[in-house]
């Protein structure tokens, strides 16, 4: 630093940054761009500081899973854990089927065929995601007076086809992404 | 800059370069070679050279993940982006279907979701690589005494990184042993290996670099068939191991040093930009 | 924070809150107004860059700290994970890695501009204290953060620091236990440290508020380290040293991003990569770079008590620095023989940095000890190297400053900051202005 230079210049506290204009578009410009520019970095290392709270490599590995049927008697449910919440297996039998498909035109808050529910010739399956779509709690099997389900929080009843005949919950139980492996298999997610 | 900055830089510089004289002062074995021609994925613009990986795997898994784990890895790892079964089709490993099968043909351990009782069933992308032994008891008693180190970041954990373990599988169980050493019974001298040979040191002069190690020869010509034709001597699979453990111990170096391209061409333009801007602000102050 | 005020409410809202809360005042006059020495000079845009670190340190550690798990059993583990699935985990966690030595990279920086600018002395006493107790602070995290990977050198280097305090007489060995929660670094430990390295930044980012407080009565001191007359020799410090500072903070950010991004591990220990084992020590216990010299310190002594004594002392020394100087002059560059011996101590602590990074019996000249003891070790050794780095460390301090300002002959000193040293007839014509693009 050249510090015994010396000379008469203008008063900067007076001024400030815009003192005595030579080319202010210039000066405007590129004042201008180092603020954007830094501003873009911060705004660059943001994302990673956001993306680092979605879910990372090993648990979206975890979100497919493979399940064996042939563990589900007939009018059973078994529960597995997917995606950290319980997914419903539910092996239905005739009568619970002709229930479920007898109200389908019923006066339903979220209307549903229960064939748009379950897979073409795989009626006696039904695969729900076990959580109340009206604050997230796990419904009991065979509760309420659907033969469905009930939830003990605040009283949905869900029929056997999981869909929402009474109480808060605004939605039928979700049904999730999965198709058939096999006869006997599926994989969800 | 004033002179006086570039002066302090330089002694900072200087100062590193004591520091840094620290991994030369602890050399006790041979120096660690690269193959020729050295590494492909060294450096900023370096990339795993995929044919190589997928031999490397190769190598691993028939030699020796009998004895050594990897207990960070994953078979997901081996399809995801950088990998060496990376498919464009499947941007989500777990689909791959290729590693889908790499992973069936291991049996991994689990519970019986019915009985409670453990089972061994075919590993799905989601597993971990499974561990040769159940503990570390269990590990030592099959190998006499000693520990086979986890492989998972052995690159980053031993000083030479790829090029050590390329020295000490590759060269070092074909260096002769020098006249005057006693080696003990189930050891190997490797001059590549850390340690101290000095006790069983009987000839002239200081005692060799090198050490003792107990693992056995692990490699040889032709064990491992590579799927490319690739001839399979003794050093290839050295390389090609090398390399494979040179990925696994940092999977994203790829992504590492292509968003830092993009961070340092960046900053570099920021730097030059504010630079502009502190020359226009100031232009009026004598200072 | 001191002086009057330069704000002026411009709008309504402004107003409401300035006589509710001058916050907008505050800041204006702390941060944008506030007068600075226009002669200020790249060393002082340290100060800036450490702040910067502060935050980036406290951010991308809140991050970590959501994936981190503080077990003895998985902390390996979660770091690994961090780096290896979690989006962008590899970054924030080289970023934090990296960034704790470029923190200390700059603060040894500030700190030997402050010693060679005499910033520390009268009436800025409490402001080089205060950021004494910063540095300390700052060791004190360094060192709990290090311990959490649980790497084999994170795990002894807990058990050689922590066993130092056990030299002390009677009480150190339950202050020892104490620190532990059992009898050897254990799960306990772990969680403690975890615990109050996730504390101790902010209690650092308190101190250094105090710290900017304590700058502002004074105001900065400058290259020619005489006081400000008038206002012509200052500039606000917006936008003349945001823009200085910010062009400084980029530069160092292109190195620091050097490291995160092409050299990760090189200032770290490979055997760090190896997992704890309280079972087997590293061939070589050595810390971080930043706390090599006072390592040395600590080996170069044979008695273990006195060795904690003077590495700490090594530090406490700093403390008392105002008043061990007995310079009238502030700037060194009007002191050349200070400036000499300021040199030489530079040099002391490299030496004293190489010293701790090394075993203390290797030689230091060739390959061979030089089979001459002195004492209890041999004269060609980094013990004895690491001696004399040590001597000359409290000899500077204790000897030097306060003989050294009583009985040389500083050069003359300018009497402002807008006048010459001796007068450059021809280096002052009334249009050195024009011609800005010379200086800088």
């Amino acid at each position: 630093m050249a510090d015994t230079v010396v000379g008469a210049t203008s008063d900067p506290h007076a001024s400030g940054p815009h003192a005595s204009g030579d080319d202010p578009s210039r000066r405007d410009f590129i004042n201008i761009a180092a603020i954007a520019a830094t501003v873009g970095a911060v705004g660059g290392l943001a994302w990673p500081l956001i993306d680092q709270m979605n879910p990372a490599g090993d648990t979206l590995a975890l979100a497919s899973i493979e399940f064996d049927l042939t563990k589900v008697e007939p009018g059973q449910q078994v529960v597995v854990k997917w995606r950290g919440k319980p997914l419903f297996v539910r092996h239905r039998t005739p009568a619970q089927i002709a229930a479920a498909v007898k109200d389908d035109h019923a006066d339903l808050r979220d209307p549903q065929t229960d064939a748009e529910r379950t897979k073409p010739g795989k009626a006696e399956w039904l695969i729900l995601v076990g959580t109340c779509t009206h604050l997230g709690c796990v419904p009991t099997v065979g509760g309420g007076e659907y033969g469905g389900w009930f939830c003990p929080c605040h009283g949905s009843v869900y029929d056997t086809s999981g869909r929402i005949r009474k109480g808060p919950a605004p939605k039928n139980l979700e049904v999730p992404t999965y198709s058939f492996l096999s006869d006997t298999k599926i994989k969800v997610g | 800059m004033s002179k006086m900055l570039r002066k302090g830089l330089a002694l900072a510089a200087l100062g590193l370069a004591l520091i840094g004289g620290q991994a030369m002062a602890a050399s006790e074995a041979d120096e660690p070679r690269a193959p020729s021609g050295g590494w492909n994925f060294d450096g900023p613009f370096g990339k795993f050279d995929m044919a190589q990986l997928q031999r490397g795997y190769k190598v691993y898994r028939e030699v020796c993940s009998a004895c050594h784990a990897m207990d960070l890895m994953y078979f997901r790892n081996l399809g995801q982006k950088g990998g060496p079964f990376y498919d464009p089709k499947y941007p989500n490993p777990n689909d791959n279907p290729y590693v889908k099968s790499l992973a069936k043909d291991i049996q991994v351990k689990d519970i019986d979701n019915d009985t409670g009782d453990p089972v061994q069933r075919p590993a799905t992308p989601a597993d971990k690589f499974p561990a040769p032994f159940p503990n570390e008891p269990a590990a030592r008693a099959s190998n006499g005494g000693a520990l086979p180190p986890d492989l998972s970041v052995i690159s980053k954990a031993r000083e030479g990184g790829p090029s050590y373990i390329y020295s000490l599988v590759g060269l070092g169980f074909n260096a002769p042993v020098p006249a005057g050493l006693t080696v003990p019974a189930g050891k190997y001298f490797n001059p590549y290996f850390v340690g101290d040979v000095s006790s069983a040191w009987h000839g002239k002069g200081p005692a060799p670099k090198g050490g003792f190690i107990s693992m056995p020869p692990p490699l040889a010509p032709g064990k491992v068939t590579f799927d490319d034709k690739t001839p399979s001597t003794v050093q290839q699979q050295a390389k090609d191991v090398a390399a494979f453990l040179a990925w696994a111990a940092e999977p994203k170096q790829e992504e590492r040093k292509a968003f830092g391209l993009g961070a340092m061409i960046y900053l570099f333009l920021l730097t030059v930009i504010v630079y502009f801007s502190y020359r226009r602000i100031w232009r009026n102050v004598s200072h | 924070m001191s002086g009057h005020s330069t704000y002026e409410p411009k709008t309504g809202f402004e107003r409401w809150l300035d006589t509710r809360l001058p916050i907008i005042r505050f800041m204006n006059d702390t941060a944008l107004d506030f007068p600075t020495p226009k002669n200020l000079n790249y060393w002082w845009t340290f100060g800036g860059i450490l702040a910067l670190m502060l935050g980036i340190q406290i951010v991308t550690g809140i991050v970590l700290a959501m994936h981190y798990v503080p077990h003895v059993d998985y902390a390996f583990n979660s770091v690994e994970r961090i780096r290896r699935d979690v989006n962008y985990g590899w970054l924030i966690q080289f970023m934090h890695a990296n960034g704790a030595s470029m923190f200390f990279l700059a603060v040894y920086v500030h700190i030997f501009r402050n010693l060679y600018y005499g910033s520390y002395k009268a009436p800025r006493e409490v402001l080089w204290i205060l950021g004494c107790v910063i540095y300390l602070l700052m060791i004190i995290t360094a060192f709990m953060g290090y311990v959490l990977p649980w790497g084999q050198m994170s795990f002894h280097g807990a058990v050689v620091i922590t066993n130092l305090i056990g030299a002390l007489p009677v009480v150190g060995k339950s202050i020892t236990t104490w620190l532990w929660g059992g009898f050897a670094v254990d799960d306990p430990t772990l969680n403690r440290f975890f615990s109050l390295h996730y504390l101790m930044p902010f209690v650092i980012a308190g101190v250094v508020i105090l710290h900017i407080w304590a700058l502002h009565v004074p105001g900065n001191n400058n290259p020619k380290g005489v006081d400000v007359k008038s206002k012509a020799d200052t500039v606000p410090f917006h936008p003349y040293y945001t823009v200085k500072d910010g062009f400084a903070i980029c530069v160092f950010l292109l190195m620091y991003a050097t490291f995160v991004f092409y050299m990760p591990d090189v200032l770290g220990d490979a055997i760090n990569y190896v997992k704890a084992n309280p079972l087997v020590t590293p061939q070589h216990i050595v810390p971080e770079w930043y706390l090599l010299p006072f390592y040395a310190i600590l080996r170069a002594v044979p008695n273990k008590l006195m060795g904690v004594i003077l590495m700490f002392a090594a530090i406490a020394v700093l403390f008392i620095l105002p008043w061990l100087d007995t310079s009238k002059v502030r700037s060194m560059r009007y002191r050349p023989t200070a400036r000499l011996y300021l040199g030489i101590f530079f040099l002391a602590c490299l030496v004293l940095g190489f010293c701790g990074a090394n075993p203390p019996d290797q030689p230091i000249l060739g390959h061979e000890p030089s089979g001459f003891m002195l004492l209890d070790a041999d004269i060609n050794s980094i013990v004895w190297l690491s001696r004399i780095g040590a001597l000359y460390y409290f000899a500077y301090f204790l000897l030097v400053m306060p003989i050294l300002g009583l009985t040389e002959t500083p050069l003359p000193v300018p009497e402002g900051i807008s006048e010459p040293v001796l007068s450059h007839p021809a280096a002052a014509p009334t249009g050195a202005a024009a011609a800005p693009e010379k200086r800088g």
